[in-house]
């Protein structure tokens, strides 16, 4: 607990500048559907840039769900159906012009278990690139790779065996190769949903540590079942219950003095 | 006793041992008031076991055993001077058995008692004209000695019979009440039983294994026999087939294998890119309806008997590629042709490939694409770079299962590809496979012993090494790539 609180007080300095510029990705009455069942009810949030924004609740509350249609992930899904608007820089998402696959150049996505495609280091982080025509040359590609490999922190690890399977690394390696493939496209926002739940202490400190430094150039959504966690990275905190977003505020004072109820409840481990 | 009259017999033995096993089992846990280690069921399932189990493989060696000695013994009986001349033991040992059967029937039929034919040396006539009445004809003079040994042969058979029932019946009674007087409260019934179980599970197995050995064995063996009249070197390397019936043939094996390999090529050229399409639009673009429709209609392709598929070769296919395309660019005349079966053959193997292939795909971890569309892939793009690299060798594995199904097929090439043996590369032209020549050669009228009918097993063979291997390495490759996402 002793650790929490002094990484709150570290990180409350620079929530303050974050709050003064406007928001990065605005949702506006997000209703989700899957077939019959209401997934996501009239949820309203501002997520501002250049911040980790984490999203808290108990399982099934509709986390994955609305990290999901902030990129959306969920037009893979045949059954699912989203209504209301989501914008990013100021431009809806759900817009018909709009073209998903452009999107998720934008908002890269990290899953909870890491899926590193059955091919070598260098092929998963050149993948994207490739695909969107980001490299003129092969040095291109190289640079991009090594320095995508770089930022997510595990260039020192890998330099040496690129060619070799991404899926022989660790289950640690293999979620930062899925950050760095993320980031090999440059994205400006970074959806991660639960990436530490199937890594080791170690391993999701590392990958704590990343977020750290990713935030000074990418938005970050987070979701996360350890509130520790969520206290360690995320500037804003949002607080999903029964597929409503029930409160939404900044990570130390949601933590220490929580404005809902619910929240409380859910943060003293009453459920969920 | 009859056969089908000891089975019962024994089923009955055995129940009625389940019934007292189970009930000595709680009669002498009250009695001792001691809890059984098992339930009570397995006390009676253990007497039940040993009661039928040994005594139905008794049964099953003494059925192979007895006939083989009654051979030996009769045989022997046989001088060598009613022996034809160039004809065979086995030849006259036919004839004591069917005059065998034919005195049975007669008995049966009451025309003579049992007594009469012990003088059946006496009027041998007689017994001719009784034979003829129930169907058994002799050809010529039948020596007395014959009718002697058919006579022995009956009686051996009889004794023989009788001895089984008495020893199944009494090994059965035996090993049931000597299981029955093991009863204890403590005694493991529920592991007896359980290994007894076991070992008959293992014992069926072994017939599939014991099969095969015996298929290979006998292929071996008349290979090796077929390699000692006609050498193997002529055999593998000559690029002649040309069977004869007075001897001197060429029997090269290099233009069967030659018509084999083409044929399944055009075959896979086909089955392979439809198969493959297929299962890519089933597995990623179709909807659910429409996969659990198309799915089982393609899946009945395979159905098809492919007697079917070769009339269609030979009297649809065939003739359409010779007016419409061998004719006009003047490649052949025949109707028949390697085309006409590849194609239709292609046809037979779609749904090996596309089934499999389907649910291989189906098997590439969601997680997989949801990373590539996560990236801003497309569809088509995680297809083509994610999610048929990562099926690859399971497509593979499948490929190989429908080749060594191409290599095995018979009809289809019979009716649409003709049976000349032909080295050449015109698709148009009439060739013909290892599986067609094989059936061509062991229907012949030859004499079995001749290199003629014996370079079948040796063509078997050949395919046989043929396609295992296929299989095996498609097996291995196969396993490789389930062990990959576990
Ligand atoms: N593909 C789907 N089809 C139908 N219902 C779904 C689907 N995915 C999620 N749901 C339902 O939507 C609701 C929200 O699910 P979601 O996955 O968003 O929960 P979550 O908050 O991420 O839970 P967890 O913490 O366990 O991951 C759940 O009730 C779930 O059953
Ligand atoms: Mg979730």
């Amino acid at each position: 607990m002793n650790s929490i609180s002094t990484m709150i007080t570290t990180t409350t300095s620079t929530t303050k500048a974050a709050t003064m510029s406007e928001s990065k990705i605005s949702a506006r009455n997000v209703q989700v559907f899957y077939g019959e069942k209401h997934a996501l009810r009239d949820v309203n949030i501002e997520i501002r840039p250049r911040s980790v924004t984490a999203f808290i609740g108990p399982s099934g509350c509709g986390k994955s769900t609305f990290l999901r249609c902030l990129n959306r992930m969920n037009d893979t899904i045949a059954s699912c159906r989203v209504e209301g608007s989501i914008g990013i820089d100021g431009e809806n998402i759900y817009d018909p012009k709009v073209d998903p696959v452009q999107l998720r150049a934008k908002v890269g996505m990290v899953f909870q278990k890491p899926n590193p495609f059955p091919k070598s280091i260098y092929e998963n982080v050149a993948y994207g690139p490739r695909i969107h025509g980001l490299a003129r040359k092969k040095s291109d590609l190289d640079d991009i790779v090594a320095s995508a490999l770089q930022k997510a922190g595990l260039w020192n690890e890998v330099k040496d065996r690129l060619q070799e399977s991404g899926t022989g690394l660790s289950g640690g390696q293999q979620q930062r190769l899925c950050i760095a493939r993320a980031v090999a496209v440059s994205p400006e926002i970074i959806l991660m949903d639960e990436p530490c739940s199937a890594l080791d202490p170690i391993a999701t400190a590392k990958v704590e540590e990343l977020i750290h430094e990713l935030r000074s150039n990418y938005t970050i959504v987070i979701v996360t079942h350890s509130m520790q966690q969520a206290a360690r990275v995320s500037q804003r905190t949002a607080m999903f219950h029964l597929g409503l977003l029930v409160e939404e505020n900044d990570t130390d004072k949601m933590f220490t003095n929580p404005d809902d109820q619910r929240t409380q409840d859910y943060i003293m481990g009453r459920f969920g | 006793m009859s056969v089908g009259i000891l089975i019962p017999v024994l089923l009955v033995l055995a129940a009625l041992g389940f019934v007292l096993g189970k009930r000595q089992a709680l009669a002498l846990s009250d009695s001792q008031k001691t809890k059984l280690h098992s339930l009570p069921g397995y006390y009676g399932q253990t007497v039940a076991l040993f009661t039928a189990v040994p005594a139905l493989f008794l049964l099953g060696a003494w059925l192979i055993l007895q006939p083989m000695a009654i051979e030996s013994r009769i045989g022997g009986m046989i001088p060598d001077s009613v022996i034809p001349e160039g004809g065979a033991r086995s030849l006259v040992m036919s004839d004591v058995r069917r005059i065998a059967g034919g005195l049975d029937a007669v008995l049966a039929l009451g025309g003579m008692g049992e007594d009469e034919l012990v003088r059946i040396g006496e009027n041998l006539s007689t017994v001719r004209s009784r034979l003829a009445e129930v169907g058994v004809a002799l050809v010529g003079d039948v020596p007395p000695v014959v009718f002697e040994a058919a006579r022995a042969y009956r009686q051996d058979v009889k004794t023989g019979n009788m001895a089984m029932s008495v020893v199944v019946l009494v090994l059965a009674v035996a090993l049931g009440l000597w299981a029955y007087r093991r009863i204890q409260p403590d005694m493991r019934a529920r592991n007896v039983t359980e290994s007894f179980v076991k070992s008959l599970l293992i014992a069926a197995s072994m017939v599939a294994v014991l099969t095969t050995l015996g298929i290979v064995g006998s292929l071996v063996f008349e290979t090796i026999s077929f390699f000692k009249i006609y050498p193997a070197s002529e055999f593998f390397f000559s690029t002649v087939w040309n069977p004869q019936f007075r001897g001197g043939s060429e029997l090269g094996i290099l233009p069967l294998l030659w018509g084999t390999l083409y044929v399944s090529l055009i075959a896979l050229l086909v089955a392979v890119p439809i198969g493959l399409m297929i299962a890519i639009y089933l597995a990623e673009y179709a909807s659910k309806t429409v996969r659990s429709l198309a799915k089982p209609a393609i899946e009945m392709l395979a159905g098809i008997p492919t007697i079917v598929y070769g009339l269609f070769a030979l009297i649809t296919v065939g003739p359409f590629l010779r007016d419409w395309l061998a004719q006009p660019l003047g490649l052949g005349t025949s109707s028949s042709s390697v085309l006409t079966a590849g194609l239709v053959m292609g046809i037979m193997i779609i749904p090996f490939v596309s089934s499999l292939s389907d649910d291989i795909i189906n098997a590439v971890p969601q997680a997989l694409r949801d990373g590539s569309y996560g990236l801003g892939a497309t569809q088509s793009e995680t297809i083509k770079q994610v999610v048929l690299p990562a099926a690859l060798p399971g497509i593979v594995g499948a490929v190989l299962l429908a080749a060594s199904r191409a290599i095995g097929e018979t009809m289809i090439v019979v009716l649409g590809a003709g049976a000349a043996a032909k080295l050449d590369l015109n698709p148009f032209e009439a060739m013909t496979t290892v599986t067609v020549k094989i059936v061509s050669q062991l229907t012949g009228d030859t004499e079995f012993a001749s290199p003629e009918t014996l370079v079948a097993f040796a063509l078997g063979l050949t395919l046989f090494v043929f396609t295992l291997g296929l299989n095996v390495l498609a097996l291995y490759i196969v396993r490789k790539y389930r062990e990959q996402y576990e």
